[in-house]
């Protein structure tokens, strides 16, 4: 039989599009090589935040945002889907007046933050150091379990008829097929490539590369923390150039954990816990909440993010090879995206009116031939 | 007969063997748990060398590794970690 779409890699992005093409009525079938929500998901942090550094991240991440609030009452307890909201802590006035330009930006996409000020600050978030500048609270934002909200986006795939096949790995795309490693081949009119890091493997001109992080994760104990805390800074961190970086983000688990993050690297390709950089990590954590000193670190673990050049993911048409569409390098947003990719690329795919303009994440503006495309 | 040494386990006075570890004085003292888990069941130490947490218990006051930490004179220890 011909698929009407196969997808490729079961990360939260492949689950979510499984779902979304399912549920428009296409025969789907998803392979996954490993388990389902593993790799990049399951590393990943899970928070679900409005990020603004750039028009186009604003707009997808804030609709993917709402798609995330719609589908809330419908996940299962286990996704743990919370909404703790996003602290963006100042340390002094520069930061605080960063904050009323985020605020400003964020409400340009509908979405409210409220200034906070020092001894509001200390009010919200007892465990925070003295002397902060204050902050921007955005409650809209939450949190999620990426593993189990993958997996459930699959379910729900199945349920809608696609068919999700776990250790089948896909060694190459041909033309309206794909190879199996076991040598079998699937035809399918569309074939979407959403194995997050693994995409140059199979389409060698396709631009994601690795970028390395590390979490850790206390037991439970004090101190409190309600919302996840993010230091301004992090926008820094997160695209200022390609060197290492560290910036301060905790996260509150149900269960009294805080969640530490996180690093970024490009030049470590190899999973091991680097014990130079959890001391940085740690030692950030610290300047914000002093009392994770006296707190006792239960895993660390590491994760890479699919990143491509422009830090922007890839969401569409692959032009080099008719047929075949992209749906990756979100970095470390891929969570919170999914919904939204998964949302664009459907209406594409199905000639359906689009949900925000799709040029920015074009896959064209890499494909070999992208200048002949620009100029036609 | 071995030293022993005499500690607190979650306020009541055991004598256990001088030298061996938290966790193995707990089990001599007929302490099978070292800590609950979220939904109160019972958690004890499984690897005996420092890589599955489940031995943490509370020393003197401290998040500690039971397996890793030997047991001293006078030590409190708290199985609420
Ligand atoms: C440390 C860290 C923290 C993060 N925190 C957050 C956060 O707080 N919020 C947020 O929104 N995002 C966060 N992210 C980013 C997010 O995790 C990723 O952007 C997202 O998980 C990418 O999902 P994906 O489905 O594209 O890739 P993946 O989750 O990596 O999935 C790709 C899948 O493809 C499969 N695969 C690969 N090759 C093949 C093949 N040939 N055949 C079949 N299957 C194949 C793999 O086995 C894998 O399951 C974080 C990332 C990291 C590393
Ligand atoms: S028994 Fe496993 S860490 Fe102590």
């Amino acid at each position: 039989m011909t698929h009407d779409a196969i997808i490729v890699g079961g990360g939260i992005v492949g689950c979510a599009i499984a779902e979304r093409l399912a549920r428009a009525g296409l025969a789907v079938c998803l392979l996954e090589r490993d388990v389902l929500g593993g790799a990049a998901t399951a590393a990943s942090m899970g928070h679900l935040v409005v990020l603004d550094d750039d028009t186009a991240e604003l707009s997808l991440s804030a609709y993917s945002c709402a798609r995330w609030r719609e589908l809330a009452p419908q996940l299962p307890a286990t996704a743990e889907y919370r909404r703790t909201g996003t602290l963006w802590i100042a340390r002094d006035a520069a930061e605080m007046d960063e904050a009323a330009r985020k605020r400003e930006r964020l409400a340009s996409a509908g979405v409210d933050g409220e200034l906070v000020s020092p001894a509001q600050l200390a009010l919200l978030e007892p465990a925070l150091a003295p002397g902060l500048a204050g902050g921007l609270r955005v409650v809209a934002d939450a949190v999620v379990y990426p593993p189990v909200a993958a997996a459930w986006l699959a379910r729900r795939a199945v349920a809608a008829g696609a068919q999700v096949r776990c250790g089948v790995e896909v060694r190459a795309i041909g033309d309206g097929d794909v190879l199996l490693a076991d040598g079998g081949r699937l035809r399918a009119r569309h074939v979407i490539v959403a194995n997050g890091c693994a995409v140059p493997e199979l389409l060698a001109g396709v631009p994601v590369r690795k970028r390395k992080g590390h979490l850790l994760i206390t037991t439970r104990a004090q101190p409190a923390v309600n919302h996840q805390l993010v230091e301004l800074g992090y926008m820094q961190s997160a695209h200022g150039g390609d060197g290492e970086s560290v910036a301060f983000n905790v996260q509150p688990r149900p269960t009294g954990q805080l969640l530490l993050g996180s690093t970024r690297q490009f030049d470590d390709l190899g999973c091991g816990v680097a014990p130079r950089l959890l001391r940085r990590l740690v030692a950030r954590a610290q300047e914000f909440l002093p009392a994770l000193e006296r707190m006792t670190a239960l895993r660390a673990w590491t994760g890479f993010r699919p990143t491509t050049p422009d830090h922007r993911p890839l969401i569409g048409a692959w032009p080099a090879r008719p047929g075949v569409w992209l749906a990756c390098g979100h970095e470390g947003l891929g969570v919170t995206t999914a919904l939204g990719t998964a949302d664009l690329l459907a209406a594409q795919l199905l000639d359906l009116p689009l949900p925000f303009d799709a040029r920015p994440y074009a896959p064209a503006r890499f494909a070999p031939d992208a200048e002949l495309a620009h100029a036609g | 007969m071995p030293a022993e040494v005499r500690i607190r386990v979650d306020g009541v006075v055991v004598s256990v063997p001088a030298g061996c570890s938290v966790a193995a004085a707990l089990c001599h003292a007929g302490r099978g748990a070292t800590r609950q888990a979220l939904d109160g069941a019972p958690r004890a130490a499984c690897c005996g060398m420092g890589v599955c947490f489940e031995c943490r218990v509370r020393i003197d006051g401290i998040e500690r590794l039971g397996c890793l930490t030997r047991v001293a004179e006078g030590m409190e220890i708290g199985c609420d970690a």
